[in-house]
């Protein structure tokens, strides 16, 4: 600490071109936290503006995918849903994987959608990142409403399905599907800024992440090792299951399998970060 | 360096590269690279050329925006930083309010530093202009409860408060304005950094932006650094002036002396005619000069101009009339002269001067229309539109330069009855 004041002087900001690997300025990010929240605000006011069904569309999305899935995997492909009933199986994992790409997408396109604005003023540019997660956190609480309806649905029909005490386990589902989204978001960001070829690569690798796991089929169905044991390596499987089991009581949490996927979640959002903070500063010389 | 220094800017330089990010800036980017790796300086710093912009790219595609720039500025001072277009001020700018890192060389501040360098930057269309105000003061680095306590102070100095409440879009462009830049001059920063953002706006409220930065600087003691290319607000404002050229700084100062040496500098347009002219009398040139005979395109109000001609005559000739009329910038004739040349003998050309009335032409931007011919007989030659001039107010008229003037000032008598 010492040497660092001894470096600076008594000036309140330096400004020079190298910076050490881990400069990153958690404490400027919080002092900008009102910014934040503004950022929130203006993502969720401005979207549905001008539009008559408004925040419907967040509901009609969801079902009617789950539905596709519902005629294509479970009619046509005969793949089972573990016992629970097709449509809330699908649902449930729609939802959470929504969450998952939302915060993905988001956040690869910090630097290039937001180019004009950085271009002009400073403030810690994870700000912007940060408030897309944010705002897909509530985006998720609104799609819950679709999976509620058609939970209420079910259990009035009375299809066995019942929450549990897993279900206590959300927000640490949010924080990893949410982090890991943005960080590995962050990573494509870092890495298309000066070149663009990296933005084609991911929506495969993103299409591809999703039949890896279990958002149309539960991990039990999976009789080839190898494949089984991708779909294990992939940490939003983990996720996915422990929300579903949360939901509706079949099966069991594997807490091995939730610590596998924090573990992961951590090392990609400091590896997200740490690529993140060094593009940003030039960024705007080369996009 | 004194105690008083708030920003200190040591050898600072900004490279950047030219042409199209491809393949071939992947290659450089290795060699940068590699070349970093080994601990050694960047390979492409050491070919880059100066910036200027008339010379064509060759091989080189590296250039310095920004070459060795030094200077420090002290609390409440004025700083304007002139030069022409790709001269390294918005470089400089964006340095300054951290949007890029420099490639060598330092600053140092203290103090926030907050910048105007666009005015409504992060403004949503969607959103009211109360919303905005937040999100623009919030982007700008103030926290809310900062903006809540200036709100009032905010809408009352862009006078929107009609429609504080209606989305952004719907506001006409001044009004946009007028919201944008209340925000940002009520930022409470240490240092305020504005890039041309009076150019915007009716005259009435670019009137009210002079008055609030001089109030910014003298009154709230606070930095203020202003890039622009009006010459009159930069007089006017700024108690030092910086003059950049391609990337380079070549001199700071006294604002008055540097931007007469800028103004000096700007490339004088003069009239010269092709030869070989099918007539029998024309102007072979036509040129604008200083009372040191300077050619220069810029003048201040109290300064007198001369008009000097280069006449071809038939040997011939004894007389003839040379019309002048001044042009203004809706290229209105503002007034006209006329001068009988006489008794001139076997001459095959001629040279004259015109000195024109100081202290008369208001500020502002004018031409000239030149005749010549015999009156009554003979139209040789009429040229319209050349040897453009710029009148500069240095404060000689009225403390407020922004005002229009019409074209002429003139001399009354008063007597008091």
């Amino acid at each position: 600490m010492k040497k660092k004041y001894k470096d600076i002087g008594d000036w309140d900001l330096v400004i020079k071109p190298k910076t050490r690997l881990l400069d990153i300025n958690l404490l400027e990010v919080w002092k900008y936290r009102d910014l934040l929240l503004l950022f929130v605000q203006r993502d969720i006011v401005t979207v549905y503006q001008q539009t008559i069904l408004g925040p419907l569309w967040f509901f009609l999305q969801p079902i009617l995918t789950a539905f596709t899935y519902f005629v294509v995997f479970s009619k046509i492909a005969n793949i089972p849903t573990a016992g629970i009933p097709q449509m809330l199986f699908y649902l449930s994992g729609i939802t959470i994987w929504n969450y998952f790409t939302t915060c993905l997408s988001g956040a690869s396109s910090t630097f290039t959608s937001n180019a004009a604005i950085f271009g002009k003023v400073y403030f810690p540019r994870l700000v912007t990142p940060l408030s897309a997660l944010l705002s897909n956190i509530i985006k998720f609480g609104i799609q819950l409403l679709p999976l509620i309806i058609m939970y209420v649905f079910f259990v009035v029909r009375g299809s066995g399905v019942r929450p549990t005490f897993e279900l206590l386990l959300l927000p640490l589902l949010l924080f990893n599907a949410g982090f890991l989204g943005m960080s590995l978001g962050l990573i494509v960001s870092a890495l298309t800024t000066k070149y663009r070829d990296f933005s084609f690569v991911i929506t495969v690798v993103v299409q591809s992440l999703m039949y890896l796991s279990t958002v149309i089929y539960p991990l039990s169905s999976v009789d080839n090792p190898i494949m089984h044991r991708c779909i294990e390596l992939n940490p939003m499987t983990w996720v996915i299951d422990a929300f579903r089991t949360g939901c509706f009581g079949e099966g069991n949490v594997s807490y091995m399998g939730l610590l596998y996927a924090t573990g992961v979640t951590v090392v990609i959002t400091f590896v997200g970060i740490i690529m993140f903070s060094k593009t940003e500063k030039t960024f705007i010389d080369t996009v | 360096m004194s105690t008083n220094t708030v920003i200190s800017v040591e050898n600072l330089s900004k490279m950047y590269r030219l042409g199209r990010v491809n393949s071939g800036s992947f290659g450089h980017d290795v060699k940068r690279w590699w070349a970093s790796i080994r601990g050694k300086e960047d390979p492409f710093s050491l070919v880059a050329s100066e910036n200027d912009r008339t010379q064509k790219v060759t091989e080189n595609e590296y250039v310095w925006a920004l070459k060795d720039v030094s200077f420090e500025v002290e609390k409440g001072e004025v700083l304007g930083i002139v030069g022409r277009n790709g001269a390294g001020k918005s470089t400089l700018l964006k340095l300054l309010t951290r949007v890029t890192l420099p490639t060598t060389g330092s600053i140092k501040a203290k103090g926030r530093i907050a910048s105007l360098l666009e005015v409504g930057t992060g403004f949503h269309p969607d959103l009211t202009g109360r919303e905005n105000i937040f999100l623009n003061g919030a982007i700008l680095g103030m926290s809310k409860a900062e903006i809540k306590k200036k709100f009032d102070e905010i809408v009352d100095f862009s006078g929107v408060e009609r429609y504080i409440d209606t989305p952004v879009k719907r506001y006409s462009s001044g009004m946009y304005v007028r919201l944008a830049f209340g925000v940002a001059a009520h930022l409470e920063s240490e240092i305020l950094i504005i890039d041309e953002v009076l150019a915007v706006g009716d005259t009435e409220f670019q009137e009210k932006c002079l008055g609030k930065m001089n109030d910014v600087s003298k009154n709230e003691g606070r930095t203020v650094i202003f890039v622009s290319h009006n010459i009159p607000s930069v007089i006017q404002l700024c108690s030092k002036t910086m003059y950049m050229e391609k990337g380079k700084l070549l001199e700071i100062g006294n604002s008055e002396d540097i931007i007469q040496k800028y103004v000096y500098n700007k490339a004088s347009l003069q009239y010269l005619c092709n030869d070989n002219k099918n007539i029998e009398a024309y102007f072979r040139k036509v040129n604008v000069v200083n009372f040191s005979n300077e050619e220069k395109s810029s003048f201040y109000f109290d300064e007198n101009i001369f008009l000097q001609f280069v006449v071809q005559l038939p040997t011939a000739l004894a007389s003839f009339q040379i019309g002048l009329a001044l042009i203004d910038k809706f290229k209105r004739k503002v007034f006209t002269h006329h001068f009988n040349v006489k008794n001139i003998f076997n001459k095959n050309s001629i040279e004259l001067t015109c000195q024109l009335p100081k202290n008369i032409i208001a500020p502002g931007n004018y031409s000239f229309d030149v005749a010549l011919f015999i009156e009554n007989a003979n139209l040789y030659e009429y040229i319209n539109d050349i040897c453009a001039i710029c009148i500069i107010d240095n404060g000689t008229i009225m403390s407020h330069n922004s005002s229009d003037y019409g074209c002429i000032v003139v001399h009354c008598d008063w007597l008091l009855n």
